[in-house]
């Protein structure tokens, strides 16, 4: 690795990827930007970037029309609620595949993923003739079921290849220093296991966070989260382009900055703990 | 506290047995060492006595008790692992303390015995690591102190050393030996350093391919090897082994002398022989000599030093009261 | 590791698993089955009893069947090429030397936390609309005429649609793979005169197949569900009906349930069948 790079070389790197980078970022960094012109400025021909009368008003409209905070909230307990409740069911299923491996272990984990690609169409009718009989329809609780378990597959699986790495000896050790079961993966497995579980964690909170199917066919006015409350802007068509950024913006800032803030962890669970 | 019978005990994995049905005793208070070549079920044995694997039949017995389906957790036995298997996210005081939490012993009887292990293990200063942030030395000594503050019926060991380089194997060999002389306590010690096994044992047990080969005190097997493989892996250098007519000689199929046993002289012995390379190790000299009729170079020790070379002719002679006899089965003539 | 007693243990531990996956798998999918044999409107009449396969032969010779088969393979291979390709290029440039490297790593990841219905809003809206979108004025700044997106290129504005918000992912991982590569076989490469497309043929790319695997995998799993970007942008329109969303409108648009479930099955089905051949690779590739 200790090559040394002429600055030359490093430069033209940094310009390529730089620019690359921009370039995928930029929908994203339009979106922001739009967010805080008016209506007539997000559709100015040329384009505006940078020069134009920063606004909130925008903001301050979208929050009036559509309530934003409980849509935040009611994502926050979805998606929250669904991945600590399957990281809850889903440790025990992991640490028997890791360290209790059978012959048909690798099986059941194939199993398990591919539950994931049936297609959600297929169920939803059925699920929604359930709902409605269980009296779940448009509740967090009844999402909360429904992402868990379409997240649950996942979680497993990452939590199995992060358990693999901790050798097993660990665990017999605390088995041989007198510790039952649920002290082993409570006080020696899972602390051990942190940097994976809050990878896991964050990358499902995402994946519930951003689901699409459920969330827009089983709810209604009472538990939509905020890709509810965005695909409301999707009818009206015409002059909304700022307003329209500035409801993206609020749905995907909770997201944006809480990656921001845990990149590390999130760069080792985008990877779903696959590659090492 | 500490008395370790195992009866009739098998072990396979699958179709493949690797510890065929076995009877052992273990004594309270002994340090049994098993040795035998890697992969001939050492640490299967010893996992077996943990609980950490099932029997396929037969039956432990602990201080009399029946523990063949007893958990691991509840044999009251304390193990050391070859990684040392510490838990990384606890300070060094906390490893110690997890087997005290878990037995739930009061905050203060924990801290006491602590406290203690540290003072005995030199750990003292040493409590609020972590074992990232220890050498493989102290990391062992951490190991051994979890074991000994459960006050366990007796410790298993696998291979506790081989991580460590040579001067420190050493060191904690004699560590190991003083705290079984202060504890008193039942040790079954797994290796396959044949000096670990005659330097620390009351008791040697030798395996090959899961069999006992043979049990006894280290100068026992010494003395009279049972059969040509435990002459051959006890002692070091090997024995040298003849067959033929030097063998025949003897009534015997096989012949064993010691490196130790033979007198080597430059004009005159029973054998003749051209020396190959030579170990000069300051106290003792180890020639190999090629002798005509053996396909094996014998290796000859010799005290001091000696002025031979490589090429010139040697001459040998074996202590007539150490040579072993060895029947076609390898098993010894008496 | 195993002892008859943690046998037991690893079962009962496994089981909560199991069985809500199963449960979530198995009642769906016999209501899926029951409804495919009924003439089910529910709007209109609700159960009109057993119709046999009817219903089977009915959703496959409609002529929408098969385009629909064709549109989600389309989408799902369109989208799995161009991330891939793109994947192990920006990978490569990720790992040269540069300043700044953390920082355009979270711009390249960006996408990745945009929710679907948003990004697909942002794309139609912002950037593909025929009057106000980016892509119209920069069109129009070179002189040509605006390209009605959604319409006149649809099955190329949803991949591209999607690729961008799976290129982080691909990215990413082949990244973190790259990474992993012992920077001495490369050199080991160099010294036996491998040149650097021998390097990255030889060495580079082999070592990213288990990392591409996983991206195949993982991608096609989300790739088959996709819903809301069409959703959002043409609503199945202009050739873009996936398999599911064709489902979808025969359930809930038209309300024709009997025929949406035997639909379910043939995607159940389809699915199996890719599953099948992926569980297949990956199987092979888990352990390595
Ligand atoms: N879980 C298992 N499944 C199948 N075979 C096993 C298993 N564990 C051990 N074995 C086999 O049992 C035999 C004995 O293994 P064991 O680990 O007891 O050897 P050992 O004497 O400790 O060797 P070493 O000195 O190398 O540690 C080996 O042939 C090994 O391959
Ligand atoms: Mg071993």
């Amino acid at each position: 690795m200790a090559r040394t790079v002429t600055t030359q070389r490093k430069s033209l790197n940094t310009a390529i990827a730089w620019g690359i980078g921009l370039l995928i970022f930029f929908p994203v960094l339009w979106t922001i930007l739009t967010s805080f012109k008016t209506e007539a400025e997000a559709i100015a021909d040329p384009p505006v970037f940078l020069f134009f009368d920063w606004t909130l008003e925008n903001y301050a409209v979208v929050q009036e029309r559509s309530d934003y905070m409980r849509f935040l909230w009611n994502s926050v307990i979805i998606a929250g609620v669904s991945t600590l409740v399957g990281i809850v069911v889903a440790v025990p299923a992991a640490w028997s595949m890791a360290f209790v491996p059978s012959k048909r272990t690798k099986d059941v984990l194939l199993w398990m993923l591919s539950t994931k690609m049936l297609p959600a169409v297929g169920a939803l009718y059925p699920i929604y003739l359930i709902f409605i009989e269980l009296g779940l329809l448009d509740t967090r609780t009844g999402l909360v079921i429904v992402m868990m378990l379409i997240n649950l597959p996942i979680i497993v699986w990452m939590l199995y290849t992060y358990f693999r790495e901790i050798p097993g000896e660990i665990l017999e050790a605390a088995r041989m220093d007198g510790a039952t079961l649920r002290s082993e993966i409570i006080h020696v497995l899972t602390p051990m296991a942190v940097p994976g579980i809050a990878s896991t964690i964050l990358l499902n909170f995402i994946l519930a966070w951003n689901e699409a199917f459920w969330t827009l066919n089983l709810t209604a006015a009472q538990s939509g989260p905020l890709t509810a409350f965005i695909a409301s802007y999707s009818s009206p068509e015409g002059l909304f382009y700022a307003k329209l950024s500035a409801a993206s913006t609020m749905a995907i800032a909770p997201i944006l900055i809480l990656g921001w803030f845990s990149q590390k962890q999130l760069v080792r669970g985008l990877t779903f703990g696959a590659v090492k | 506290m500490g008395h370790i019978v195992l009866d009739n005990v098998k072990k396979s994995f699958g179709d493949i047995t690797v510890i065929p049905p076995l009877d052992l005793q273990i004594e309270d208070g002994e340090f049994v060492v098993f040795v035998g070549p890697s992969g001939c079920g050492k640490s299967t044995l010893l996992r077996l006595i943990a609980g950490l694997e099932d029997v396929s039949s037969g039956t432990i017995r602990i201080d009399g008790q029946d523990s063949t389906a007893v958990p691991p957790a509840k044999r009251g036995l304390a193990m050391v692992f070859q990684s040392y298997a510490l838990y990384p996210h606890m300070t060094v005081r906390k490893n110690i303390c997890f087997p005290l939490r878990m037995a739930k012993l009061d905050k203060a009887e924990q801290d006491r015995r602590v406290e203690q292990a540290a003072a005995v293990l030199n750990l003292t200063e040493y409590l609020d690591r972590r074992p990232g942030q220890l050498s493989g030395g102290q990391r062992q000594r951490v190991a051994i102190g979890r074991a000994i503050v459960r006050e366990p019926a007796a410790f298993l060991f696998d291979e506790p050393l081989s991580n460590l380089d040579a001067a420190l194997r050493v060191g904690m060999r004699l560590e190991i030996s003083e705290l079984h002389e202060r504890l008193k306590t039942t040790m079954i010690y797994v290796t396959h350093d044949q000096v670990e096994a005659m330097t620390m044992a009351d008791k040697i047990v030798v395996l090959q391919a899961g069999i006992i080969e043979q049990v006894g005190s280290p100068l026992e097997l010494y003395r009279t090897p049972r059969n040509r493989f435990v002459a051959g892996f006890i002692g070091s250098p090997k024995m040298n082994f003849l067959e033929g007519p030097e063998a025949a000689k003897h009534d015997a199929r096989t012949i064993g002398v010691r490196p130790e046993h033979i007198t080597p002289s430059p004009s005159e012995g029973v054998w003749k022989g051209r020396v190959g390379v030579s170990e000069h190790l300051g106290s003792d000299t180890f020639f190999h000599v090629h002798m005509e009729g053996c396909a094996e170079p014998i290796t000859v020790r010799s005290g001091g030093e000696v002025d031979m070379h490589h090429g010139d002719a040697i001459y040998m002679t074996p202590d007539p009261g150490h040579i072993h006899r060895f029947d076609g089965e390898g098993l010894r003539i008496a | 590791m195993a002892t008859q007693h943690s046998r037991s243990a690893a079962r009962v531990m496994l089981a909560p698993a199991v069985f809500l996956l199963l449960v979530w798998m198995l009642v769906p999918l016999t209501m899926t089955l029951y409804f495919s044999f009924k003439r089910y409107l529910p709007l209109r009449g609700g159960d009109q009893g057993w119709v046999g396969f009817d219903n089977y032969v009915r959703f496959v010779t409609s002529s929408a069947f098969w385009p629909s088969v064709q549109t989600t393979l389309l989408i799902v291979g369109g989208v799995l090429l161009i991330t891939v390709i793109l994947g192990v290029l920006l990978a490569l440039l990720l790992d040269q030397p540069m300043w700044g490297q953390g920082i355009v790593r979270i711009l390249v990841i960006a996408p990745f936390f945009v929710m679907p219905t948003v990004s697909a809003l942002v794309w139609k809206n912002m950037f593909m609309d025929p009057v106000n979108g980016l892509f119209a004025h920069l069109w129009k700044f070179f002189g040509l005429a605006p390209i009605e997106w959604l319409s006149q290129a649809s099955m190329l504005s949803i991949v591209l649609i999607v690729s961008w918000q799976w290129l982080p992912f691909a990215t990413l991982i082949l990244l973190t793979a790259i990474q992993s590569l012992d920077s001495e076989q490369l050199e080991a490469a160099e010294m036996d005169g491998a040149n650097p497309l021998a390097r990255f043929g030889h060495i580079i790319l082999p070592h990213l197949s288990q990392a591409i695997t996983i991206v195949i995998l993982i991608q096609t799993i989300f790739l088959l569900s996709i819903f809301a970007e069409i959703f959002v942008t043409t609503q199945g329109s202009f050739g873009t009906r996936t398999l599911a969303y064709l489902i979808f409108q025969r359930v809930l648009e038209s309300q024709n349930v009997g025929l949406g479930s035997a639909g379910g099955v043939y995607a159940i089905i389809l699915a199996n069948i890719v599953a099948l051949f992926l569980m297949r690779i990956v199987g092979k590739n888990l352990d390595a």
